[in-house]
Parts: structure tokens; sequence; C-alpha cells
């Protein structure tokens, strides 16, 4: 029988939330590792019971567990990251030079055909890798001391490196966005990175159109469409059609094009989801209304879903890393907010329930659909 | 061999799955650096939650106490006060923000 388990990090702690494939009732497990910071946990596209969790607090640094049981028992593994050679330094906010510090781990991507091998994107910016299912880190230092690296500046949430998208085709290509830097892609497996950032337009940088400097917040990709990137940066949705060399604003008819997730339907390439909110410093929905945008044609025109959300004085945000798509037939479609909602549509966003709705603020969302 | 009474955090006991206070067997002279690699031995999980695990240099919110004394300055190779090390006080890890 079909189960679905979505995986929920929270700012005090991670929960697993599981049903069958009707997806109406639903069984909430945890707090596990109540008291943490999780901001992540991800499952294993070859092994969906080997999950990895990101657990960090300001007090004790970065932890990370993995689960070889679908996240009924938890193991402590490697927390060591450091930073290959000399670190260099990247901007502060000022603009002065600052070394590369590590702070934590913002997104767990595990390898599509192996279980022991796993993707950390981290703050300040840089990508690692583990082979021995989470034991030992090493990283790719060519992104980190790629020629523009000392002109990277962090987002408000710091420099974090915060997708890793792998391309199913061709999995020595990955991108990789780091905020405030850009898109970055590497086609030999980590081994050299290029700037993927053509055509992108940020007004607020001296230079609207410089190739670092955008402040990325989440990138999309179908699998059975690896050229085609989806961003939402932000300001601006955007879509790539050359694996980012060329990147074209489809904000269209959305209310506005601040925000943080993006998301692709699992069966329709051409299907994207966004959550509008309201400006850079004001993140909440626009006119207190929590609602999801479609675009059925890959952006421009977008149709905002609202069935079953909040209408009224509704102020929470949804983070960068807090939406995903299941795979069933009818796919369903999940994310989670600050106020520690949990949503769940099983119907492609047509309809909207909560699976839970008094949770911590809501840090990340994954979604594992298992046979 | 000395053993070392050692109260810790509740994020690093629910870490480490082990009680308020753990006790630890320190092989050397019982400094703070040592009992702290005892403590680390006897519990992995630990390792860089209360100290950088290349410099060993205490994690910005960790305090070190002991007999109403705040350690956290000391240097990491003097021995502990001897009641720590007679067993008759505990070693404190503190989180140095700990509320409000």
């Amino acid at each position: 029988m079909t189960e679905v388990r979505v995986l929920v990090g929270t700012r005090k702690g991670a929960f697993i939330l599981t049903s069958d494939g009707a997806r109406r009732t639903w069984q909430v497990d945890g707090p596990h590792f109540g008291g943490w910071e999780v901001m992540h946990v991800n499952g294993s596209p070859a092994d969906p019971d080997r999950l990895y969790a990101s657990q960090w607090t300001d007090w004790h640094g970065q932890v990370v567990h993995r689960s070889n049981d679908g996240g009924r028992g938890w193991e402590p593994v490697g927390n060591n990251f450091d930073y290959e050679g000399e670190t260099g330094t990247h901007q502060w906010y000022d603009g002065t030079p600052r070394p590369w510090d590590f702070k934590r781990v913002w997104h767990f991507e595990p390898s599509l055909e192996d279980p022991d091998t796993v993707f950390a994107g981290v703050e300040d910016a840089g990508l690692f890798q583990s082979t021995d299912g989470g034991l030992i880190w090493q990283e790719f230092a060519a992104l980190r001391t790629h020629s523009t690296g000392s002109s990277w500046q962090p987002g408000a949430g710091g420099l974090c490196l915060h997708t890793i998208i792998i391309d199913p085709v061709d999995t020595q290509r990955m991108h990789v966005a780091i905020s405030a830097a850009g898109v970055f892609r590497t086609q030999d497996g980590g081994q050299s990175w290029q700037l993927a950032t053509g055509g992108l337009r940020s007004e607020f940088l001296p230079e609207p159109e410089a190739n670092v400097g955008h402040c990325v917040h989440n990138l999309a990709m179908h699998p059975s469409r690896p050229n085609t990137l989806f961003m939402q940066k932000h300001w601006d949705v955007c879509r790539s059609d050359d694996m980012g060399d060329h990147w074209m604003e489809v904000s269209g008819s959305l209310p506005s094009d601040f925000g943080f997730p993006i998301a692709v339907h699992a069966h329709e390439p051409e299907t994207v989801y966004v959550v509008p909110i309201l400006s850079d410093t004001e993140h909440y929905p626009p006119d207190g209304r929590l609602r999801v945008a479609r675009s059925r044609t890959g952006g421009y025109e977008w149709e905002l879903l609202a069935n079953g959300l909040p209408q009224q004085n509704c102020y929470v945000n949804v983070l960068r890393d807090a939406m995903a798509v299941d795979t069933l037939d009818s796919c369903g479609i999940y994310f989670g907010t600050t106020g520690g909602q949990v949503y769940v549509s099983p119907d492609s966003g047509d309809t909207w329930t909560p699976i839970v709705e008094h949770l911590p603020a809501v840090l990340s969302v994954e979604v594992q659909t298992i046979a | 061999m000395t053993t070392i009474r050692i109260a810790l955090p509740t994020h690093l006991r629910t870490l480490a799955r082990a009680g308020s206070e753990v006790q630890i067997d320190v092989p050397d002279v019982p400094t703070i650096s040592n009992t702290l690699a005892a403590l680390e031995a006897a519990y992995p999980a630990l390792r860089g939650t209360i100290r950088d695990q290349a410099s060993g240099k205490r994690r910005a919110f960790i305090r070190y106490f002991a007999c109403g004394r705040d350690l956290s300055h000391e240097p990491m190779d003097e021995p502990l006060p001897e009641a720590v090390a007679r067993g008759v006080n505990v070693f404190f890890v503190i989180g140095a923000i700990a509320g409000g």
C-alpha cells in the first residue's frame, strides 16, 4: 500500500507525518530532537528509510543525525565541516571582507543512486559531500573559491547555500543556489563551477544585471526536463530553459512576486507553484490572505488557490525549503508556515486542509512517496 | 585515573542520551581540556557542541563553572579544583544565555 511520509523541520524539533494514498487521515510523530532547530530532514531516493537530519543551535552548533528505519530511530553522525585549504574572505553586509566561517547545514540532498552519498549545502556558503552515510564530510572547494567568491554577500538569513538540484539524466551535473550570490552549475560532479545567472536583474544591486549578488531564494526542476529551471528570487519569479544561461521573468499576474519556495507538479512539467508574500520587509501574504499561486503554463499566467486556506488575518510566512510535492497520480502539494501549520492539497492545489496546526515555526518540508 | 562529575545542559543531555550528570574517568591530569576530551570520547555525539573540534576553543555561548567559580577563561591545561577532582563538586557545562 502506498504511504506518504512528510518530513518537517521546525525551530524546536522535527516531526514526521504519515498517511496512506488518500491523504485524509494523518499520524503525527515527534518532536524528534526536541529543542534543536531542525533546518532540514530529507530522505534518500535510493532507500526511503535512510533519512538525514540537520540540527543546530547557537549554543552547540551543528549536529547531524541519520536514520536507517524511516525516522523511528536516529544515530548521530559526523558534524565536522572543515573548509578545504585557505578559506579566503567573502563580503560582510557592510562590504568589508570577512573570513568564511562554518555555521550550519541548511539543506541535505541525498544522491539519487546511493543512500550513503549525500550533499550538504552550508552557511557560510559551501557544498560538502559524504559518501559514507554522513560520517565524514568533504568540501567541493572549487565552488567557494570561484573567482567571484570574494564578492558574495549574505542575504538576511546569512550567506547560505540552500538549494541543490541534481540532474537525473547526468548526475555529474548539478545546480546550487546561494543567497546572495546566485546560481552555479557544475558539469563534472563538483570539480568546477560556472555561473548560471544570465539575464537575472535585481534592482537592489548597484548594477542590477551584475553576474553575482542576486538573492536567489529557491530553485525547482521537473526531472523529465532537467534543462528547465524555475526560480523564486528575492523579487521576481523566473525560468530558464538552458540550465540557467538565460533567465526570463515570468511573474506575470502574481499579486506579489516576492516569496521564498517554488515547486513543480510531479507529472506536469509546466505547472509551477509559489506562495506570494507581500514584500521583503513584510514577510506575510498580501491582504492577510494565504494563497498559493499556480501556473499551468510555466509562468506568466497565475491562478490563486485559496480553498481551505485562511483568508483573513493571516500573517505567516512560508520559508524557502518548506514546500514539496508527492508523486502520487493525483499530485499532492505540501507546505509549512512560520505559524506552525502544515497544509496538504491532495488534488494539485485545488483544495487544502491542515495536517497539523500548532507546530513550532516550520523551516522545511520534504515528502516521500513510498510504494 | 580520576572520576569527574559533569553536569550537562538540556540540549546535550538529549543528544548524549544521558542524565543531568555524567561521571567520566579522566586518565590524565583532570584539566578542563583533558576532562572534555574524556567526555567526548565517552559520548562522541558531543564532539563540536562544547568546543571547536580542531582548535579546542570553547563555543561562544558555553561557560564552565565549578565550586562557585567561573572557569570559562581559565587556561585549558589548568587542573580542575581539588573538590571536583575528588568527586565532591560537579564541573558544570552551561549555556551562557539560559532564558528569557
